[in-house]
């Protein structure tokens, strides 16, 4: 593909990630809204944040992956544990972090 | 809090703010460096496999530095570089990003309701720099000590810098570090996401919302739907609770 395209994709691909990410900001902000669409939005956050992690602790290449050789699922046990304990995340990622970097160096 | 029910989570100051989790005294940029930490641990490496594989594939050195600019959005570009490598149509590269990043919509509706206090600029701006990664962070902010700014700007400056110090990198040195798994730093992100996840589950509808998003997210996922996945169980699984509500809210 030659540069031009290319920097013609990336200027189309600019423009469909930011409209998405631009209009419910412009269109909602500052509205009084609806209290079901205000409950709707009350559970994006928990939802998302469970639909974005959910597939990358339990599938490798499109295939549900539960099993001892997963760290990613292993770690998130004792990083799911400490983050209901102790507020502010960084504990978290240092743990998890550390327990797939060990688990890979000792269990190869 | 727990037990608060349904009472909806109100602005607050940045003076709450100030007064929120953390000691009184930490500056805006401290507080914004402890947020967006984990974010750039995870950003750098991964820009670094982006700028790599999209100078394999030929993409261009403004070309590299210009999407991590203009378009910031992790998988979508990664999967944009396979796709011009492979020589795809170029409409269906952006038309597959269209989709891949359509999830940020819920998530800028989200956070819409807390940033009235935004000028219309600010607004444009705060906008650009939402990602999975930042809007995590934001949301869980929000929530917890109200919305500051200034903190918020710079948690997504950081974050942004970051993606594209790691893409510049993997651009120059693509070859020399090639694996960062020995260090577990592919774990920051997914690490981050638990922290952030396990802060939102107060209540038990918030537990629902979340096991029926994992379920339908995996679910959607093994069945090939894969830029989908994401939108459509966040979608369904929020509309599942707010019915939920009513139905109780109708019984009681």
């Amino acid at each position: 593909m030659g540069q031009d395209t290319i920097l013609i994709v990336i200027l189309g691909m600019a423009a469909v990630t930011y409209i998405p990410r631009v209009l419910p900001i412009a269109a909602l902000a500052g509205r009084r809204l609806p209290e079901p669409v205000t409950r709707f939005l009350h559970y994006i956050p928990p939802a998302v944040l469970a639909a974005l992690l959910a597939p990358s602790l339990l599938t490798s290449q499109g295939e549900l992956w539960i099993s001892g050789d997963n760290y990613f699922l292993l770690a998130a046990g004792p990083c799911f544990i400490l983050a209901l304990w102790r507020r502010g995340f960084f504990s978290v990622v240092a743990l998890g972090m550390a327990l797939v970097a060990g688990l890979r160096f000792w269990a190869g | 809090m727990p037990g608060s029910g349904k009472t909806p989570i109100r602005n607050r100051t940045p003076a709450a703010a100030q007064a929120g989790a953390e000691a009184p005294g930490t500056s805006v940029a401290a507080r914004a460096l402890a947020q967006a930490g984990p974010i750039v641990m995870g950003y750098i490496p991964v820009g670094f496999a982006y700028g790599v594989l999209a100078d394999k594939a030929g993409v261009g050195s403004l070309g590299i530095l210009l999407m991590s600019v203009l378009v910031y959005a992790g998988s979508a570009q990664l999967i944009a570089v396979g796709l011009i490598q492979a020589a795809a149509a170029p409409l269906s590269i952006v038309l597959t990003t269209f989709v891949v990043n359509l999830r940020h919509l819920l998530m800028t509706a989200a956070l819409a309701p807390k940033l009235s206090g935004f000028s219309r600029l600010q607004k444009a701006l705060f906008a650009y720099e939402v990602t999975d990664e930042t809007f995590a962070v934001h949301a869980d902010r929000f929530a917890r000590a109200g919305v500051d700014k200034a903190e918020a700007f710079l948690v997504n400056v950081i974050a942004q810098t970051s993606w594209v110090a790691g893409s510049l990198l993997g651009m120059l040195g693509g070859g020399l570090i090639r694996d960062v798994r020995p260090l577990g730093l592919d774990y920051a992100l997914p690490a981050m996401f638990i922290a952030l996840l396990a802060a939102r589950l107060r209540r038990g509808m918030e537990i629902l919302a979340a096991l029926f998003a994992a379920f339908l997210s995996v679910g959607l996922h093994l069945s090939g739907m894969d830029q989908w996945h994401v939108i459509i169980a966040t979608a369904v699984s929020a509309a599942l609770c707010v019915g939920v509500e009513q139905w109780g809210k109708t019984r009681s």
